[in-house]
């Protein structure tokens, strides 16, 4: 396997249980170098608990995950070294200021005067006047840029952020992926969960839904998008009774005045409209709906649990 | 050889409480002094343990040696306690920093909260009464293996405690018996004999004596002894931490 062709993270048959509860039933995953990939699924599908094996924060029942080739278990202090985790729940160290922070978690990993790029954090998480407030004085939004700047100090190649706009403003959450697009393009993988989907939608290239600790569907964006909706041509019409056979054959579906036919690509429009016309119907207003993930995750949810 | 992430990881657990030191640092040792002053009064002239040491000189290096022992037992305790119901703990488990570096940076500040709280305890003594020190090495040797044991004693505690309580229970019904049952008010010699030899079950007598020792140059049991039981006593409890960290216990679920 040549180095680039390494998955960044290696899941395999990963299982955990709590007590009676299978936080993970088997999960397979991989994650290539250089992805921004999507984690999603409901509230305790078992998203942290895989977030945490991976860091070695919790140890699994069965399987294996790896780290840019490091074993988590194995070889854990090479995979704790490439990895940056930023933690779901708001956790901080009372006794010291942001910067002092910093300073330490850089130290954790063996590195000294990392100052130049604690200032570049701090600076690209709008929290340079923060820098020697302590951490009890910020509020929760800041509180959790500081843990994004925390899981960055050592510049790991593999970065896992475990809803990280939770509590963050909009104007934030922008600077926020903006910052994490950018080491996206400079060639961290990034990993993310949330439950924003529209977030997901935008940034992620592939996306993977977990439900009851399972991975109920793996697929590109676009794919996961495509597979469970189409985009469709909304129409306002008058002069149908019925719908005609013709339209009908195509999808379409006719309620009161308004009229849905689902297409796959733009390049069937024109075809479509012509149709709608020899049907005889006059046109009074037009939408494209494009599919959203919304749609998508709840209709994989709902095919998974049947 | 020595790395970047332990000498972070001490000077952080160090950092932590000379930041409040006013309470982990000023307030024992006045608690001492305390002790020094209502014990050595009251008991001065009526016991005398050693050939030609006051009682209040005796109490002295009783006293520098339990803070030494509770306040490295309420660092590495307390340190790991807090951090686990904060949560904050994960940043140090998230990098790579080895158990054994774990092990060593909490028990190296543990002894340094430890040593500094019975040199504040020893020299507001001074006030009272100039003890010289006999034998240094030896008084040293004890004061460090005695503070490395409770340091890696609250590290055990810290990581088997999941509510504040459980470490108090730890603290109340262990460590404070084991202490106040050591022979810093009195010498062992003192008491009925089922009692001696009760004492000498208690690895935390052997601490206390061999430091007097070190001080006095006597002791209730010999210093070789003393070391033995002591250095005996710190090994299985290092054993016993190094593997609950390297198995991860209840740090990593
Ligand atoms: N330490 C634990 N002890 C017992 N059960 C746990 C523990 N951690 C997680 N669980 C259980 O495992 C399951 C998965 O939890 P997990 O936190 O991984 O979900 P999640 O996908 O991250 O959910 P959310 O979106 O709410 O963050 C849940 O049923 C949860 O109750
Ligand atoms: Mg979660």
């Amino acid at each position: 396997m040549s180095l680039t062709d390494m998955p960044a993270i290696r899941v395999r048959g990963a299982v955990k249980h709590f007590a009676d509860v299978h936080a993970l039933a088997g999960v397979d995953l991989d994650i290539r170098q250089g992805e921004f990939f999507g984690l999603l699924g409901p509230n305790g599908a078992g998203k942290t608990t895989l977030i945490s094996a991976l860091a070695g924060l919790l140890r699994l029942t069965d399987g294996a995950i790896s780290v840019m080739g490091h074993d988590v278990v194995r070889d854990y202090r090479r995979a704790r070294a490439v990895l940056g985790v930023v933690p779901q729940e708001l956790v901080f160290d009372p006794f010291f200021s942001v910067r002092e922070l910093l300073r330490i978690q850089s130290g954790y990993f063996g590195i000294r005067g990392n100052d130049d790029w604690i200032d570049e954090l701090l600076a690209s998480l709008d929290l340079t006047a923060k820098a020697d407030t302590n951490m009890r004085q910020l509020s929760g939004g800041m509180k959790r840029r500081v843990l994004v700047a925390q899981a960055l100090v050592h510049k790991p190649p593999v970065i896992v952020l475990d809803e990280p706009t939770a509590g963050v403003d909009v104007e934030l959450r922008q600077t926020l992926w903006a910052f994490i697009r950018k080491l996206n393009e400079a060639g961290h993988t990034i990993v993310l969960t949330t439950h924003y989907l529209e977030e997901a939608e935008a940034l992620c290239g592939r996306i993977a839904m977990l439900k009851a600790g399972r991975v109920v569907a793996l697929d590109s964006t676009p794919n996961i998008l495509g597979r469970v909706s189409h985009h469709a041509l909304k129409l306002r019409v008058a002069g149908l009774s019925g719908l005609p056979a013709a339209l009908a054959a195509l999808g379409a579906v006719l309620q009161a005045d308004s009229l849905e036919i689902p297409f796959a690509s733009h390049s069937q429009l024109e075809g479509l409209l012509a149709a709608v016309r020899e049907a005889g119907a006059e046109v009074l207003e037009v939408e494209i709906a494009t599919p959203d993930l919304e749609q998508a995750f709840v209709q994989i949810m709902q095919g998974a649990s049947s | 050889m020595i790395s970047v992430a332990f000498r972070t990881l001490l000077y952080k657990e160090m950092l932590r409480f000379w930041k409040v030191s006013f309470q982990t640092v000023a307030a024992p040792v006045l608690t001492s002094v305390l002790y020094l002053m209502i014990f050595g009064h009251v008991l001065e002239g009526r016991l005398q343990p050693f050939e030609g040491v006051s009682y209040t000189s005796f109490l002295i290096p009783g006293l520098v040696m339990m803070s030494v022992l509770q306040n490295a037992f309420a660092n590495s305790s307390s340190s790991l306690i807090q951090s686990k119901i904060n949560g904050n703990i994960i940043f140090v488990l998230l990098p790579p920093i080895s158990y054994r570096e774990f092990y060593a940076a909490y028990v190296l500040a543990a002894i340094v909260r430890g040593v500094v709280v019975g040199l504040g305890v020893w020299l507001a003594s001074l006030i009272f009464t100039w003890t010289g020190v006999a034998h240094p090495l030896w008084a040293l040797t004890f004061v460090l293996l005695g503070g490395a044991i409770l340091g890696t004693l609250g590290v055990v505690a810290g990581i088997w405690a999941d509510k504040f309580d459980q470490l108090g229970a730890f603290q109340n019904f262990l460590i404070m018996p084991l202490t106040m049952l050591s022979g810093v008010f009195y010498s062992i010699h003192s008491l009925p004999a089922f009692w001696q030899q009760i004492s000498h079950l208690n690895p935390f007598f052997f601490m206390i004596d061999g430091f007097r020792y070190g001080v006095f140059g006597q002791s209730d049991a010999s210093p070789w002894l003393s070391l033995a039981i002591v250095g005996g006593a710190w090994l299985v409890l290092t054993a016993l931490s190094l593997q609950m960290l390297r198995r991860g216990y209840k740090l990593r679920g």
